[in-house]
Protein backbone atom coordinates (compact mmCIF):
# COMPACT_ATOMS: atom_id res chain seq x y z
CA UNK A 1 0.00 0.00 0.00
CA UNK A 2 2.43 2.53 0.72
CA UNK A 3 5.02 1.34 -1.84
CA UNK A 4 2.58 2.02 -4.50
CA UNK A 5 1.88 5.53 -2.63
CA UNK A 6 5.22 6.16 -2.94
CA UNK A 7 5.67 5.01 -6.64
CA UNK A 8 2.39 6.98 -7.36
CA UNK A 9 4.14 10.20 -5.43
CA UNK A 10 7.16 9.52 -7.48
CA UNK A 11 5.67 9.34 -10.94
CA UNK A 12 3.63 12.21 -10.14
CA UNK A 13 7.31 14.31 -9.46
CA UNK A 14 8.73 12.88 -12.59
CA UNK A 15 5.65 13.87 -14.63
CA UNK A 16 5.46 17.71 -12.45
CA UNK A 17 9.41 17.70 -13.30
CA UNK A 18 8.69 16.75 -17.12
CA UNK A 19 5.77 19.64 -17.58
CA UNK A 20 8.11 21.99 -15.65
CA UNK A 21 11.08 21.01 -18.31
CA UNK A 22 8.44 21.56 -21.44
CA UNK A 23 7.82 24.67 -19.73
CA UNK A 24 11.04 26.32 -19.63
CA UNK A 25 11.65 27.30 -23.34
CA UNK A 26 8.24 29.51 -23.15
CA UNK A 27 8.62 30.90 -20.22
CA UNK A 28 11.85 32.27 -21.84
CA UNK A 29 9.24 32.90 -24.91
CA UNK A 30 6.62 34.46 -22.75
CA UNK A 31 7.47 38.54 -23.18
CA UNK A 32 7.96 38.08 -26.53
CA UNK A 33 4.60 36.16 -27.03
CA UNK A 34 2.70 38.31 -24.75
CA UNK A 35 4.15 41.57 -26.78
CA UNK A 36 3.78 40.38 -30.13
CA UNK A 37 -0.11 38.70 -29.67
CA UNK A 38 -1.03 42.29 -28.03
CA UNK A 39 0.70 44.55 -30.28
CA UNK A 40 0.65 42.70 -33.25
CA UNK A 41 -2.08 39.38 -33.40
CA UNK A 42 -4.99 41.32 -32.10
CA UNK A 43 -4.31 44.56 -34.03
CA UNK A 44 -4.13 42.22 -37.02
CA UNK A 45 -7.13 40.59 -36.09
CA UNK A 46 -8.88 43.67 -35.38
CA UNK A 47 -7.60 45.54 -38.43
CA UNK A 48 -9.22 42.62 -40.66
CA UNK A 49 -12.66 43.04 -38.27
CA UNK A 50 -12.97 46.53 -38.91
CA UNK A 51 -12.41 46.00 -42.77
CA UNK A 52 -15.41 43.97 -43.20
CA UNK A 53 -17.85 46.30 -40.63
CA UNK A 54 -19.16 49.42 -41.42
CA UNK A 55 -19.96 51.73 -39.02
CA UNK A 56 -16.92 51.19 -36.92
CA UNK A 57 -14.44 53.26 -34.27
CA UNK A 58 -16.28 56.42 -34.41
CA UNK A 59 -20.15 56.55 -35.04
CA UNK A 60 -22.71 56.22 -32.96
CA UNK A 61 -24.72 53.46 -34.90
CA UNK A 62 -23.26 50.02 -34.15
CA UNK A 63 -20.97 48.50 -36.26
CA UNK A 64 -22.80 45.97 -39.07
CA UNK A 65 -21.44 43.79 -41.20
CA UNK A 66 -21.21 44.04 -45.22
CA UNK A 67 -19.20 41.48 -45.98
CA UNK A 68 -16.57 42.00 -49.22
CA UNK A 69 -18.00 45.54 -49.99
CA UNK A 70 -15.47 47.39 -48.13
CA UNK A 71 -12.93 45.68 -50.73
CA UNK A 72 -14.87 46.07 -53.27
CA UNK A 73 -15.05 49.74 -52.75
CA UNK A 74 -11.51 50.51 -52.30
CA UNK A 75 -10.34 48.21 -54.89
CA UNK A 76 -12.97 50.12 -57.80
CA UNK A 77 -11.45 53.55 -55.81
CA UNK A 78 -9.95 55.76 -58.15
CA UNK A 79 -7.16 56.99 -56.15
CA UNK A 80 -6.34 53.62 -54.38
CA UNK A 81 -5.22 52.50 -58.02
CA UNK A 82 -3.28 56.00 -58.67
CA UNK A 83 -1.90 55.18 -55.15
CA UNK A 84 -1.39 51.68 -55.97
CA UNK A 85 0.50 52.67 -59.47
CA UNK A 86 2.74 55.57 -57.72
CA UNK A 87 3.52 52.92 -55.17
CA UNK A 88 4.47 50.36 -57.61
CA UNK A 89 6.56 53.32 -59.89
CA UNK A 90 8.48 54.34 -56.62
CA UNK A 91 9.21 50.72 -55.47
CA UNK A 92 10.69 49.36 -58.37
CA UNK A 93 12.37 51.92 -59.78
CA UNK A 94 14.23 52.55 -56.35
CA UNK A 95 14.53 48.69 -56.21
CA UNK A 96 16.21 48.95 -59.71
CA UNK A 97 18.28 52.27 -59.10
CA UNK A 98 19.47 50.97 -55.26
CA UNK A 99 20.51 48.28 -56.85
CA UNK A 100 23.03 49.81 -59.62
CA UNK A 101 24.26 52.12 -57.77
CA UNK A 102 24.26 49.71 -54.66
CA UNK A 103 26.65 47.77 -57.06
CA UNK A 104 28.11 50.28 -58.64
CA UNK A 105 29.67 51.47 -55.37
CA UNK A 106 30.46 48.27 -53.98
CA UNK A 107 32.54 47.40 -56.91
CA UNK A 108 34.43 50.83 -56.67
CA UNK A 109 35.28 50.25 -53.11
CA UNK A 110 36.75 46.97 -53.49
CA UNK A 111 38.91 47.54 -56.55
CA UNK A 112 42.53 47.11 -54.96
CA UNK A 113 44.05 49.66 -57.30
CA UNK A 114 42.91 52.00 -54.46
CA UNK A 115 44.70 51.92 -51.28
CA UNK A 116 42.48 50.35 -48.57
CA UNK A 117 43.04 53.48 -46.23
CA UNK A 118 41.45 56.31 -49.36
CA UNK A 119 38.95 53.21 -49.69
CA UNK A 120 37.60 53.22 -45.78
CA UNK A 121 37.42 56.77 -46.72
CA UNK A 122 35.15 56.96 -49.54
CA UNK A 123 33.35 54.33 -47.63
CA UNK A 124 32.20 56.13 -44.59
CA UNK A 125 30.93 59.11 -47.02
CA UNK A 126 29.25 56.61 -49.44
CA UNK A 127 27.33 55.33 -46.23
CA UNK A 128 26.52 58.69 -45.25
CA UNK A 129 22.50 58.37 -46.17
CA UNK A 130 22.01 56.15 -43.91
CA UNK A 131 22.44 57.83 -40.43
CA UNK A 132 19.73 60.16 -41.45
CA UNK A 133 16.36 59.28 -40.45
CA UNK A 134 13.56 59.96 -43.04
CA UNK A 135 12.27 62.61 -41.81
CA UNK A 136 15.60 64.85 -41.37
CA UNK A 137 16.62 63.39 -45.40
CA UNK A 138 13.11 65.01 -46.36
CA UNK A 139 13.88 68.31 -45.03
CA UNK A 140 17.17 68.52 -46.41
CA UNK A 141 15.48 67.60 -49.52
CA UNK A 142 12.82 70.21 -49.26
CA UNK A 143 15.84 72.93 -48.91
CA UNK A 144 17.47 71.29 -51.72
CA UNK A 145 14.89 70.95 -53.96
CA UNK A 146 13.32 74.57 -53.11
CA UNK A 147 12.60 76.19 -55.79
CA UNK A 148 15.47 78.59 -54.98
CA UNK A 149 17.03 76.13 -53.71
CA UNK A 150 21.15 75.24 -54.21
CA UNK A 151 19.73 72.30 -56.92
CA UNK A 152 17.64 74.82 -59.56
CA UNK A 153 20.69 77.47 -59.31
CA UNK A 154 23.17 74.45 -60.01
CA UNK A 155 21.21 73.16 -62.88
CA UNK A 156 21.04 76.86 -64.37
CA UNK A 157 24.31 77.66 -63.45
CA UNK A 158 25.16 74.49 -65.56
CA UNK A 159 22.54 75.32 -68.39
CA UNK A 160 20.79 72.03 -67.65
CA UNK A 161 17.44 73.98 -67.13
CA UNK A 162 16.43 77.75 -67.98
CA UNK A 163 14.01 78.00 -65.50
CA UNK A 164 13.60 77.10 -61.92
CA UNK A 165 11.54 74.20 -61.51
CA UNK A 166 8.92 73.40 -58.90
CA UNK A 167 10.44 69.76 -58.18
CA UNK A 168 8.37 68.91 -54.81
CA UNK A 169 5.40 71.38 -56.17
CA UNK A 170 4.64 70.40 -59.79
CA UNK A 171 2.02 67.55 -60.81
CA UNK A 172 4.34 66.83 -63.75
CA UNK A 173 7.93 66.30 -61.44
CA UNK A 174 6.94 65.38 -58.16
CA UNK A 175 6.88 61.52 -58.09
CA UNK A 176 10.25 61.47 -59.82
CA UNK A 177 11.93 64.00 -57.20
CA UNK A 178 10.47 61.54 -54.69
CA UNK A 179 11.75 58.62 -56.19
CA UNK A 180 15.04 60.50 -56.56
CA UNK A 181 15.37 61.39 -52.67
CA UNK A 182 14.25 58.05 -52.21
CA UNK A 183 17.08 56.38 -54.45
CA UNK A 184 19.57 58.48 -52.29
CA UNK A 185 18.48 57.65 -48.74
CA UNK A 186 18.27 53.82 -49.45
CA UNK A 187 21.21 52.63 -51.53
CA UNK A 188 23.86 52.21 -49.08
CA UNK A 189 22.07 49.16 -47.41
CA UNK A 190 23.14 47.42 -50.42
CA UNK A 191 26.22 48.52 -50.97
CA UNK A 192 27.56 47.35 -47.50
CA UNK A 193 25.99 43.82 -48.06
CA UNK A 194 27.15 43.34 -52.03
CA UNK A 195 30.52 44.70 -50.97
CA UNK A 196 30.51 41.66 -48.10
CA UNK A 197 29.28 39.53 -50.86
CA UNK A 198 32.29 40.59 -53.22
CA UNK A 199 34.79 39.98 -50.56
CA UNK A 200 33.20 36.72 -50.06
CA UNK A 201 34.09 35.49 -53.79
CA UNK A 202 37.03 33.89 -54.19
CA UNK A 203 39.71 35.23 -56.39
CA UNK A 204 40.21 31.76 -57.55
CA UNK A 205 37.06 32.05 -59.57
CA UNK A 206 38.59 34.98 -61.15
CA UNK A 207 42.22 33.98 -61.91
CA UNK A 208 40.70 30.77 -63.89
CA UNK A 209 38.91 32.86 -65.59
CA UNK A 210 41.47 35.51 -67.02
CA UNK A 211 43.53 32.15 -67.84
CA UNK A 212 40.80 31.16 -70.00
CA UNK A 213 41.19 34.35 -71.68
CA UNK A 214 37.94 35.98 -70.64
CA UNK A 215 37.21 39.97 -70.57
CA UNK A 216 36.32 41.68 -67.65
CA UNK A 217 32.72 42.11 -69.05
CA UNK A 218 33.05 38.56 -68.92
CA UNK A 219 34.23 37.91 -65.53
CA UNK A 220 31.44 40.17 -64.55
CA UNK A 221 28.75 38.67 -66.20
CA UNK A 222 29.87 34.63 -65.70
CA UNK A 223 31.23 35.09 -62.15
CA UNK A 224 30.42 38.30 -60.28
CA UNK A 225 26.68 38.25 -61.01
CA UNK A 226 25.86 34.44 -60.62
CA UNK A 227 27.93 34.64 -57.13
CA UNK A 228 25.94 37.88 -55.80
CA UNK A 229 22.42 36.23 -56.98
CA UNK A 230 20.90 35.19 -53.72
CA UNK A 231 22.30 38.94 -52.40
CA UNK A 232 20.95 40.76 -54.66
CA UNK A 233 17.23 38.60 -55.01
CA UNK A 234 17.03 38.69 -50.99
CA UNK A 235 18.13 42.70 -50.88
CA UNK A 236 15.54 43.54 -53.81
CA UNK A 237 12.71 41.64 -51.99
CA UNK A 238 13.63 43.30 -48.42
CA UNK A 239 13.66 46.20 -50.38
CA UNK A 240 10.27 45.99 -52.51
CA UNK A 241 8.74 45.60 -48.62
CA UNK A 242 10.20 48.58 -46.91
CA UNK A 243 9.81 50.88 -49.89
CA UNK A 244 5.77 49.78 -50.18
CA UNK A 245 5.75 50.77 -46.76
CA UNK A 246 7.00 54.12 -46.95
CA UNK A 247 5.43 56.86 -45.12
CA UNK A 248 7.85 58.72 -43.92
CA UNK A 249 9.16 60.36 -46.36
CA UNK A 250 6.62 61.17 -48.94
CA UNK A 251 4.43 62.94 -45.96
CA UNK A 252 7.33 65.38 -45.19
CA UNK A 253 7.75 65.96 -48.64
CA UNK A 254 4.74 66.20 -50.63
CA UNK A 255 2.14 65.16 -48.18
CA UNK A 256 1.09 62.88 -50.67
CA UNK A 257 0.53 65.74 -53.38
CA UNK A 258 0.13 68.31 -55.41
CA UNK A 259 -3.37 66.83 -56.24
CA UNK A 260 -2.64 62.60 -55.22
CA UNK A 261 0.27 62.89 -58.01
CA UNK A 262 2.81 60.87 -55.08
CA UNK A 263 0.34 59.86 -52.88
CA UNK A 264 0.93 56.00 -51.96
CA UNK A 265 -0.80 53.46 -50.81
CA UNK A 266 0.50 53.91 -46.88
CA UNK A 267 -0.84 57.86 -46.98
CA UNK A 268 -3.90 57.23 -48.89
CA UNK A 269 -4.90 54.55 -45.72
CA UNK A 270 -3.21 57.60 -43.18
CA UNK A 271 -5.05 60.19 -44.89
CA UNK A 272 -8.60 57.60 -45.27
CA UNK A 273 -8.43 57.21 -41.21
CA UNK A 274 -7.22 60.23 -39.64
CA UNK A 275 -8.51 62.80 -41.63
CA UNK A 276 -11.49 61.48 -43.65
CA UNK A 277 -12.53 59.06 -40.51
CA UNK A 278 -13.44 56.35 -43.18
CA UNK A 279 -11.60 53.24 -40.41
CA UNK A 280 -13.42 50.51 -42.18
CA UNK A 281 -12.67 51.83 -45.90
CA UNK A 282 -8.97 52.57 -44.44
CA UNK A 283 -8.89 48.95 -42.39
CA UNK A 284 -9.84 47.18 -45.89
CA UNK A 285 -6.83 49.22 -47.41
CA UNK A 286 -4.56 48.36 -44.64
CA UNK A 287 -5.28 44.69 -45.04
CA UNK A 288 -4.76 44.63 -48.72
CA UNK A 289 -0.98 46.18 -48.08
CA UNK A 290 -0.92 43.42 -45.34
CA UNK A 291 -1.42 40.97 -48.22
CA UNK A 292 0.42 42.00 -50.55
CA UNK A 293 3.41 42.23 -48.43
CA UNK A 294 3.06 38.61 -46.77
CA UNK A 295 3.05 37.55 -50.29
CA UNK A 296 6.93 38.92 -51.00
CA UNK A 297 7.67 37.72 -47.70
CA UNK A 298 6.94 34.00 -48.25
CA UNK A 299 9.50 34.50 -51.92
CA UNK A 300 11.68 35.93 -49.43
CA UNK A 301 11.28 33.39 -47.33
CA UNK A 302 11.48 30.20 -49.60
CA UNK A 303 14.69 32.27 -51.24
CA UNK A 304 16.37 32.30 -47.82
CA UNK A 305 15.58 28.12 -47.55
CA UNK A 306 16.96 27.88 -50.85
CA UNK A 307 19.95 29.34 -50.54
CA UNK A 308 20.93 29.73 -46.77
CA UNK A 309 21.60 25.48 -46.63
CA UNK B 1 50.92 49.23 -77.55
CA UNK B 2 50.42 51.10 -73.77
CA UNK B 3 52.79 49.77 -71.19
CA UNK B 4 51.58 48.03 -68.84
CA UNK B 5 52.11 51.00 -65.86
CA UNK B 6 50.56 53.55 -68.54
CA UNK B 7 47.58 51.56 -68.46
CA UNK B 8 47.36 51.14 -64.81
CA UNK B 9 47.77 54.62 -64.34
CA UNK B 10 44.90 55.59 -66.55
CA UNK B 11 42.34 52.53 -65.18
CA UNK B 12 43.25 54.24 -61.48
CA UNK B 13 42.55 57.51 -62.39
CA UNK B 14 39.14 56.76 -63.84
CA UNK B 15 38.32 54.61 -60.61
CA UNK B 16 39.39 58.34 -58.93
CA UNK B 17 36.97 60.19 -60.67
CA UNK B 18 34.37 58.17 -60.38
CA UNK B 19 35.03 57.65 -56.53
CA UNK B 20 35.04 61.40 -56.44
CA UNK B 21 31.79 61.33 -58.60
CA UNK B 22 30.15 59.11 -55.92
CA UNK B 23 31.01 61.12 -52.67
CA UNK B 24 30.01 64.38 -54.69
CA UNK B 25 26.44 62.48 -54.87
CA UNK B 26 26.23 60.90 -51.38
CA UNK B 27 28.15 63.58 -49.31
CA UNK B 28 27.12 67.10 -51.13
CA UNK B 29 23.66 67.21 -49.09
CA UNK B 30 24.83 66.08 -46.00
CA UNK B 31 27.36 69.15 -46.59
CA UNK B 32 24.93 71.28 -47.52
CA UNK B 33 23.25 70.72 -44.60
CA UNK B 34 26.28 71.22 -42.05
CA UNK B 35 26.73 74.31 -44.26
CA UNK B 36 22.88 75.81 -43.88
CA UNK B 37 23.06 75.45 -39.99
CA UNK B 38 25.88 77.82 -39.73
CA UNK B 39 23.85 80.52 -41.87
CA UNK B 40 21.42 82.83 -40.42
CA UNK B 41 18.04 82.66 -41.97
CA UNK B 42 17.75 85.64 -44.24
CA UNK B 43 21.20 83.87 -46.11
CA UNK B 44 19.34 80.60 -46.63
CA UNK B 45 18.51 81.46 -50.21
CA UNK B 46 21.05 83.71 -50.71
CA UNK B 47 22.08 84.54 -54.33
CA UNK B 48 24.53 83.64 -55.51
CA UNK B 49 24.50 80.48 -52.88
CA UNK B 50 27.92 80.04 -50.78
CA UNK B 51 29.02 77.35 -48.92
CA UNK B 52 30.60 78.92 -46.04
CA UNK B 53 29.16 82.10 -45.60
CA UNK B 54 30.89 85.02 -44.94
CA UNK B 55 28.52 85.72 -41.86
CA UNK B 56 29.46 82.35 -40.15
CA UNK B 57 27.07 82.08 -37.53
CA UNK B 58 26.15 79.46 -34.50
CA UNK B 59 22.62 81.60 -33.81
CA UNK B 60 20.54 78.39 -35.36
CA UNK B 61 22.62 76.22 -32.67
CA UNK B 62 21.90 78.42 -30.06
CA UNK B 63 18.37 78.89 -30.99
CA UNK B 64 17.63 74.92 -30.62
CA UNK B 65 19.60 74.40 -27.36
CA UNK B 66 18.24 77.07 -25.23
CA UNK B 67 14.72 76.42 -26.36
CA UNK B 68 13.33 73.91 -23.26
CA UNK B 69 10.64 72.86 -26.02
CA UNK B 70 13.75 71.74 -28.23
CA UNK B 71 15.78 70.07 -26.02
CA UNK B 72 12.65 67.88 -24.57
CA UNK B 73 12.35 66.17 -28.04
CA UNK B 74 15.87 65.29 -27.39
CA UNK B 75 15.69 64.08 -23.78
CA UNK B 76 12.51 62.03 -25.02
CA UNK B 77 13.92 60.71 -28.34
CA UNK B 78 17.32 59.35 -25.77
CA UNK B 79 14.93 57.89 -23.22
CA UNK B 80 12.63 56.01 -25.38
CA UNK B 81 15.58 54.82 -27.41
CA UNK B 82 17.71 53.81 -25.23
CA UNK B 83 14.91 52.37 -23.18
CA UNK B 84 13.94 50.21 -26.44
CA UNK B 85 17.28 49.28 -26.82
CA UNK B 86 17.08 47.81 -23.27
CA UNK B 87 14.32 46.01 -23.13
CA UNK B 88 15.00 44.70 -26.49
CA UNK B 89 18.20 43.06 -26.08
CA UNK B 90 16.74 41.53 -22.87
CA UNK B 91 13.62 40.29 -24.25
CA UNK B 92 15.74 39.43 -27.48
CA UNK B 93 18.30 37.30 -25.58
CA UNK B 94 15.61 35.33 -24.03
CA UNK B 95 13.56 34.72 -26.62
CA UNK B 96 17.04 33.43 -28.71
CA UNK B 97 18.08 31.27 -26.23
CA UNK B 98 14.81 29.38 -25.89
CA UNK B 99 15.04 28.92 -30.01
CA UNK B 100 18.81 27.97 -29.94
CA UNK B 101 18.67 25.53 -26.76
CA UNK B 102 15.62 24.15 -26.60
CA UNK B 103 12.95 21.92 -28.79
CA UNK B 104 9.14 22.24 -27.91
CA UNK B 105 6.06 22.43 -29.67
CA UNK B 106 5.25 24.82 -31.64
CA UNK B 107 8.62 26.18 -32.12
CA UNK B 108 7.93 26.50 -36.24
CA UNK B 109 4.96 28.75 -36.12
CA UNK B 110 5.90 30.57 -33.38
CA UNK B 111 9.58 31.25 -34.95
CA UNK B 112 7.54 32.14 -38.30
CA UNK B 113 5.16 34.52 -36.56
CA UNK B 114 8.24 36.22 -35.75
CA UNK B 115 9.65 36.15 -38.92
CA UNK B 116 5.81 37.13 -40.15
CA UNK B 117 6.05 40.47 -37.96
CA UNK B 118 8.47 42.05 -39.75
CA UNK B 119 6.49 42.07 -42.76
CA UNK B 120 3.82 43.60 -41.40
CA UNK B 121 3.18 47.24 -42.37
CA UNK B 122 3.36 49.60 -39.70
CA UNK B 123 -0.07 51.64 -41.29
CA UNK B 124 -2.28 48.46 -41.08
CA UNK B 125 -1.13 48.61 -37.26
CA UNK B 126 -2.43 52.12 -37.04
CA UNK B 127 -5.62 51.91 -37.14
CA UNK B 128 -6.45 49.70 -34.53
CA UNK B 129 -3.43 50.69 -32.08
CA UNK B 130 -5.06 53.78 -31.63
CA UNK B 131 -8.25 52.36 -30.16
CA UNK B 132 -6.30 49.51 -28.39
CA UNK B 133 -3.08 52.06 -27.26
CA UNK B 134 -6.26 54.02 -25.47
CA UNK B 135 -7.81 51.34 -23.91
CA UNK B 136 -4.65 50.26 -22.32
CA UNK B 137 -4.26 53.58 -21.19
CA UNK B 138 -0.73 54.78 -22.78
CA UNK B 139 -1.79 57.20 -25.30
CA UNK B 140 0.16 60.03 -25.13
CA UNK B 141 2.76 58.45 -22.68
CA UNK B 142 6.51 56.78 -23.12
CA UNK B 143 5.09 53.14 -22.76
CA UNK B 144 3.01 53.36 -26.09
CA UNK B 145 6.38 54.44 -28.01
CA UNK B 146 8.56 51.98 -25.74
CA UNK B 147 6.11 48.60 -26.54
CA UNK B 148 5.28 49.98 -29.99
CA UNK B 149 8.95 49.77 -31.11
CA UNK B 150 9.81 46.79 -29.36
CA UNK B 151 7.00 45.09 -32.21
CA UNK B 152 10.03 46.14 -34.66
CA UNK B 153 12.76 45.59 -33.03
CA UNK B 154 12.44 42.32 -31.69
CA UNK B 155 11.76 39.97 -34.36
CA UNK B 156 15.23 40.93 -35.57
CA UNK B 157 16.66 40.41 -31.89
CA UNK B 158 15.60 37.26 -31.50
CA UNK B 159 16.18 36.28 -35.61
CA UNK B 160 20.15 37.30 -34.32
CA UNK B 161 20.52 36.35 -30.87
CA UNK B 162 19.43 32.40 -32.09
CA UNK B 163 21.72 32.60 -35.28
CA UNK B 164 24.17 33.78 -32.50
CA UNK B 165 23.82 31.37 -30.10
CA UNK B 166 23.88 28.42 -32.56
CA UNK B 167 27.22 29.42 -33.20
CA UNK B 168 28.31 28.50 -29.83
CA UNK B 169 28.97 25.28 -28.81
CA UNK B 170 26.21 23.46 -26.44
CA UNK B 171 29.05 22.31 -24.05
CA UNK B 172 29.49 25.43 -22.60
CA UNK B 173 26.15 25.81 -20.85
CA UNK B 174 26.01 21.94 -20.29
CA UNK B 175 28.90 22.41 -18.62
CA UNK B 176 27.39 24.90 -15.89
CA UNK B 177 24.25 22.61 -15.96
CA UNK B 178 26.37 19.64 -14.74
CA UNK B 179 27.55 22.20 -12.00
CA UNK B 180 24.12 22.28 -10.73
CA UNK B 181 23.58 25.63 -12.22
CA UNK B 182 19.61 26.62 -13.75
CA UNK B 183 19.55 27.49 -17.13
CA UNK B 184 19.74 31.42 -16.39
CA UNK B 185 23.04 31.12 -14.83
CA UNK B 186 24.62 29.19 -17.87
CA UNK B 187 22.64 31.95 -19.77
CA UNK B 188 23.72 34.98 -18.13
CA UNK B 189 27.58 34.09 -16.71
CA UNK B 190 28.46 31.90 -19.79
CA UNK B 191 26.43 32.87 -22.96
CA UNK B 192 26.03 36.10 -22.78
CA UNK B 193 29.84 37.58 -21.87
CA UNK B 194 31.36 35.59 -25.12
CA UNK B 195 28.21 37.37 -27.01
CA UNK B 196 29.01 40.66 -26.71
CA UNK B 197 29.93 41.76 -30.52
CA UNK B 198 26.73 40.57 -31.51
CA UNK B 199 24.96 41.97 -29.05
CA UNK B 200 26.04 45.50 -29.50
CA UNK B 201 25.26 45.15 -33.38
CA UNK B 202 22.07 44.64 -32.53
CA UNK B 203 21.80 46.88 -29.71
CA UNK B 204 23.02 49.61 -32.24
CA UNK B 205 20.35 48.77 -35.09
CA UNK B 206 17.67 48.78 -32.94
CA UNK B 207 18.89 52.11 -31.12
CA UNK B 208 18.84 53.40 -34.72
CA UNK B 209 15.50 52.00 -35.53
CA UNK B 210 13.72 53.84 -32.35
CA UNK B 211 15.87 57.06 -32.75
CA UNK B 212 14.37 57.23 -35.96
CA UNK B 213 10.84 56.21 -35.81
CA UNK B 214 7.90 58.66 -37.15
CA UNK B 215 4.45 57.63 -38.16
CA UNK B 216 3.80 55.94 -34.22
CA UNK B 217 5.73 59.06 -32.29
CA UNK B 218 3.36 61.34 -34.31
CA UNK B 219 -0.01 59.69 -33.67
CA UNK B 220 0.28 58.07 -30.45
CA UNK B 221 1.44 61.09 -28.90
CA UNK B 222 0.07 64.61 -28.51
CA UNK B 223 1.55 67.07 -26.35
CA UNK B 224 4.52 69.10 -27.09
CA UNK B 225 6.60 67.66 -24.23
CA UNK B 226 5.95 63.90 -25.81
CA UNK B 227 7.46 64.53 -28.95
CA UNK B 228 10.61 62.55 -30.55
CA UNK B 229 13.13 64.43 -32.56
CA UNK B 230 11.64 63.29 -35.59
CA UNK B 231 8.31 64.77 -34.99
CA UNK B 232 9.55 67.68 -33.48
CA UNK B 233 11.44 68.79 -36.73
CA UNK B 234 8.65 68.92 -38.22
CA UNK B 235 6.77 70.98 -35.69
CA UNK B 236 9.82 73.24 -36.10
CA UNK B 237 7.99 73.44 -39.81
CA UNK B 238 5.27 74.15 -39.52
CA UNK B 239 5.25 76.66 -36.04
CA UNK B 240 7.52 79.21 -37.19
CA UNK B 241 7.49 80.15 -41.17
CA UNK B 242 10.37 78.18 -41.94
CA UNK B 243 13.46 78.53 -39.90
CA UNK B 244 15.26 76.63 -42.12
CA UNK B 245 18.75 77.04 -40.60
CA UNK B 246 17.56 75.83 -36.88
CA UNK B 247 15.73 73.06 -38.62
CA UNK B 248 18.91 72.25 -40.48
CA UNK B 249 21.01 72.80 -37.03
CA UNK B 250 18.63 70.42 -35.26
CA UNK B 251 19.26 68.07 -37.97
CA UNK B 252 22.63 67.65 -37.77
CA UNK B 253 22.46 67.45 -33.69
CA UNK B 254 19.75 64.67 -34.24
CA UNK B 255 21.66 62.83 -36.72
CA UNK B 256 24.91 62.81 -33.94
CA UNK B 257 24.05 60.24 -31.87
CA UNK B 258 23.51 57.73 -34.82
CA UNK B 259 26.50 58.95 -36.82
CA UNK B 260 29.11 58.53 -33.80
CA UNK B 261 27.51 54.77 -32.64
CA UNK B 262 27.93 54.24 -36.33
CA UNK B 263 31.58 55.26 -36.50
CA UNK B 264 32.31 53.71 -32.85
CA UNK B 265 30.73 50.35 -34.19
CA UNK B 266 31.09 49.93 -37.34
CA UNK B 267 32.80 47.01 -37.65
CA UNK B 268 30.40 45.26 -35.49
CA UNK B 269 27.52 47.04 -37.42
CA UNK B 270 28.20 46.13 -40.70
CA UNK B 271 29.43 42.50 -40.45
CA UNK B 272 25.61 41.84 -38.38
CA UNK B 273 23.59 43.99 -40.80
CA UNK B 274 24.95 42.14 -43.85
CA UNK B 275 24.41 38.74 -42.06
CA UNK B 276 21.06 39.52 -40.71
CA UNK B 277 19.40 40.92 -44.71
CA UNK B 278 21.63 38.23 -46.56
CA UNK B 279 21.55 35.22 -44.82
CA UNK B 280 18.48 35.72 -42.21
Amino acid sequence: MTNISIANTESKNHNWQKTRKKLVPFAYLSPTIALLTVLSLIPIAIVFYYSLMDNVIITRDAPSFVGISNYVDIITDSVFLEALSNTLFLTIVSVVAHLIIGLAFAMLLNTEVISPMTRALFRVVYILPWVFTASIIAILWRLMLNPNGIINYLLMWSNLVSHQIEWLGSREVALYAVTFINIWAGYPFYMVSLLAGLQGISKDLYEAGTIDGASRIQLFRYITLPQLKPIILSLAMLDFIWTTHQFTLIWMTTGGGPIRSTEVLSTFTYKLAFSSYKFSLASANAFIILTLSIVVALFYVRNQKATGE
Amino acid sequence: MMSRSVKYGITKTLILIALMTGALFAGFPVLWMLSSSFKSNTEIFAYPPSFISDAFTLEAYIAVLTNPEQLRFFFNSYLVSIMVTLFTLVVGILGGYSFSRYDFKFKKSINLIIIGVQAVPPITLMIPYFGLIVALKLYNTYWALILTYMVFTLPYAIIMMTGYFNTLPRDLDEAVLIDGGTSLVALWRVLVPISIPGIVSIGVYTFMLAWNEFLFALTLTKTNDMRTVPVGIQLLMGQHSYEWNQMMAMSVLGSLPVLLLFLIFQRYFIAGMSAGSVKG
